[in-house]
């Protein structure tokens, strides 16, 4: 007998929904740190090091995030490692959210007026001080809004974690639709899904935009 | 252990993974023209004075832009034949990518054609210029020229989530490489290698791109 849609199906895919939640939290949060190293190691003012993560930057924006993830998916699993597949995705989209989030901080701190490093460095402050104190956080609020649409890329992202089959929320659809044949409705709610977690984030990027570009007109 | 990578098999299977390369630009270029269409009908009732119309044009484009385009593509492979569509992979997959695109093109075009001041257009009247001379050097030169960067951009950014149609065996090249890799077992090798491929291929689309750009629109804005 095929079960129909009801609460035992939404709650696996509430389950679902949970383990999108975790895994774009878990990979923010890596792709973050990551991220500034990158966005400091592109700025550095060294030629070869800024090449060299200029390249790296270019490789993660000019390949496809399904590919990414299979050659780090399948790349771990040569290395012996017995990662846990949760593990393993999330190494993936960390290092790839390393490399987007590198580029749009790299963005902002150049974005960053040149007098204020100017100033931070007539004022004796070393880089360090002059980065933490001065550029950063000037920078972070430019970047913010491009900060958030990237998140929201994320999101929409882990879903294909379900191809290499990670049961997250685009996975358990695919599970719940195979078993009750109503693919309409569970690829629907899955979306809504999707959608109730991401509307809001896009909403509030695309606010902080406008208000950045008004407060830049003056 | 002991593992040796052997890209042998990736050798042998050259003339196929090609041909994976022009189904995946074939089906890239497919979808980009659909999104287009979609993207000029869509501005024009974006802006148009019906209330309806616009809160649909609204709505389409807020849902295609925050949910993955995985379920995109499986809520239509479910959809189409409902409403009369039975389609092959490959055309839903060309389906899928022009509403996907479309959605964002909208918001592309749209930017374009608010760049254009009346003030231009009222300017080339004055100057004696007739109505298809404004239209194509004041209005669309400029504006064409104006979306470029986001409309090619956006046209690579298509052509790598065209891999994403595998899930549904559409003809590209990751449906390619995934075939090949069930063949052989050789799943990073083939993978490492295929990545490789739709780096040329971006590549190759921003050096053409770049090449267009420089031959029409590389002209001073004042």
């Amino acid at each position: 007998m095929t079960p129909h849609f009801g609460l035992a199906e939404f709650g696996f895919l509430l389950r679902g929904l949970q383990w999108t939640v975790l895994l774009t939290l878990v990979a923010f949060a890596g792709g973050c740190t990551a991220g500034l190293a990158v966005a400091l190691l592109r700025t550095c003012g060294h030629k070869g090091v800024e090449w060299i993560t200029r390249i790296y930057i270019g490789m993660f924006q000019g390949t496809p995030l399904l590919l990414q993830l299979f050659v780090v998916y399948y790349g771990l699993a040569l290395t012996g490692l017995k990662l846990d597949a949760f593990v393993a995705v999330a190494i993936g989209f960390t290092v790839n959210a390393s490399a987007f989030l590198g580029e749009i901080w790299r963005g902002a701190i150049q974005a960053v007026p040149r007098g204020q490093t100017e100033a931070a460095m007539a004022l004796g402050l070393h880089y360090s001080s002059r980065m933490r104190d001065i550029v950063l956080p000037q920078a972070i609020r430019i970047s913010l809004p491009a900060t958030i649409g990237y998140l929201v890329q994320l999101i929409k992202g882990t879903s294909l974690a379900a191809i290499v089959g990670f049961i997250e929320l685009a996975r358990a659809g695919q599970i719940v639709s195979n078993q009750t044949f109503q693919p309409l409705l569970v690829f629907g709610v899955v979306g809504a899904m999707y959608f109730i977690l991401c509307w809001p984030l896009s909403w509030w990027g695309s606010r902080m935009e406008a208000r950045l570009a008004l407060a830049s007109q003056r | 252990m002991g593992y040796t990578l052997d890209f042998s098999v990736v050798w042998h299977a050259m003339p196929a993974l090609l041909w994976g390369c022009v189904g995946t630009f074939a089906l890239a270029l497919a979808g980009m023209t659909l999104a287009m269409m979609i993207g000029v009908v869509g501005v024009a009732a974006r802006d148009s004075k019906a209330a309806l119309m616009r809160a649909i044009v609204i709505g389409f484009v807020e849902i295609v832009r925050n949910t993955p385009f995985l379920v995109q593509i499986f809520f239509l492979f479910f959809a189409l034949p409902l409403i009369g569509l039975k389609l092959n992979p490959t055309a839903t997959a060309i389906i899928a990518l022009g509403v996907n695109g479309g959605a964002y093109a909208i918001e592309i075009i749209r930017g374009g054609v608010q760049s254009i001041h009346k003030g231009q257009v009222e300017a080339g009247y004055a100057l004696g210029l007739h109505k298809g001379q404004v239209f194509r050097f004041i209005v669309l030169k400029p504006a064409l020229r104006a979306i470029y960067p986001s409309l090619t951009g956006q046209f690579i950014m298509l052509t790598l989530t065209s891999s994403i149609c595998s899930a549904v065996s559409a003809y590209e090249l990751t449906s390619v490489a995934q075939r090949i890799e069930s063949d052989t077992f050789r799943s990073f090798e083939v993978y490492f290698f295929v990545t490789f491929l739709y780096l040329a291929i971006s590549w190759l689309l921003m050096l053409g791109f770049a090449v267009v750009s420089h031959r029409f629109f590389s002209y001073p804005t004042r």
